[in-house]
């Protein structure tokens, strides 16, 4: 597999995996109105996700949904952080917050890249992007005084690292402001993504090659 | 804090109640008011007002009964009919 055809399944696996992780906040988040745009940010990610695979699978000779389900889940190119299966709150806010920061630093620098549909693509994102920032960084702002929030962010820091190829790591650790650490690489997997892989996929499998 | 949510679904149309976010602040309320009333391109416009800002009128005295200030049961079209025909004034189907 060619290098772009890797990092639009690195970005995208990343999308997804956080979209589905996120949407299992729904009906259970702390408010009514939380739950509602949290369902929403997860379902954008989601879409983002198919609109890279589509790129994708141009490249690879096969379809989105091909890319997004019948892989095992050792080919998947997600980062760690977005597989965790985390249960509290101030986790899952640490972790969109991270991971949106992470986020803003790899499609500014996609947005710049020679390759024109991928800079295309990437100025879409970026435009819904920032409603997902601002939702982010108002949570970030409200919780950066509680200590169950400054722990979960310290403990996912490596894990936010690992979203990022090595020479865009230091512009994320200013905008978090923390020091670049060892990170948790992509190319690892934790055992949360093959369960997460189990349900995903368990309507697909069931009868291979139907169409819905 | 409560926000009165006020919808405008196209342009030049009067804006109309549509629901409301308890929010933390002002700033949680547009962020949750954009998902909850716009991200399906329904909304051309949307208003958000504290409910603390609304004065709201609820209660009406009557004590004297004045009945004769309302129009309920008045059929103003017949009287306004004989009226004009009293006066001559009749409007003309041809003019």
């Amino acid at each position: 597999m060619n290098e772009r055809a890797q990092l639009l399944l690195s970005i995208a696996d990343d999308e997804l995996i956080l979209g589905w992780r996120d949407s299992e906040w729904t009906g259970i988040a702390p408010t009514l109105e939380e739950d509602v745009a949290f369902s929403s940010i997860a379902q954008n990610e989601i879409g983002h996700a198919r609109a890279l695979y589509e790129l994708a699978a141009q490249e690879l000779g096969t379809d989105s949904d091909a890319l997004a389900f019948d892989r095992d889940p050792g080919e998947y190119r997600c980062a760690p952080l977005v597989e965790l299966h985390l249960l509290d709150w101030a986790h899952t806010i640490a972790r969109r917050y991270l991971y949106e920061e992470a986020d803003r630093v790899r499609i500014n620098a996609l947005m710049h890249s020679d390759d024109a549909e991928l800079a295309g693509l990437a100025a879409k994102i970026d435009r819904e992007e920032t409603y997902h920032r601002m939702h982010a960084e108002l949570w970030a702002a409200r919780l950066a005084a509680e200590p169950r929030f400054r722990s979960a962010v310290e403990e996912l820091w490596p894990f936010a690292l690992g979203v990022l190829e090595q020479e865009l790591r230091p512009d994320l650790a200013q905008r978090v402001g923390l020091d670049v650490v060892a990170a948790h690489e992509r190319g690892e997997h934790t055992p949360e993504l093959a369960e997460l892989w189990n349900v995903m996929t368990e309507v697909r499998r069931s009868i291979p090659g139907a169409q819905w | 804090m409560v926000f009165e949510i006020f919808r405008q679904e196209k342009k030049g149309q009067p804006f109309a109640h549509a629901g409301s976010v308890e929010a933390p602040d002002a700033a949680f309320a547009d962020a949750w008011a954009r998902e909850q009333y716009g991200r399906r391109g329904e909304s051309e416009a949307l208003w958000l007002v504290p409910r603390a800002s609304i004065h709201a009128i609820t209660e009406w005295a009557d004590e004297f009964d004045l009945k004769y200030r309302r129009v309920d049961g008045y059929s103003i079209k017949t009287r306004l009919k004989e009226a004009r025909e009293r006066a001559g004034t009749t409007p003309s189907l041809d003019s």
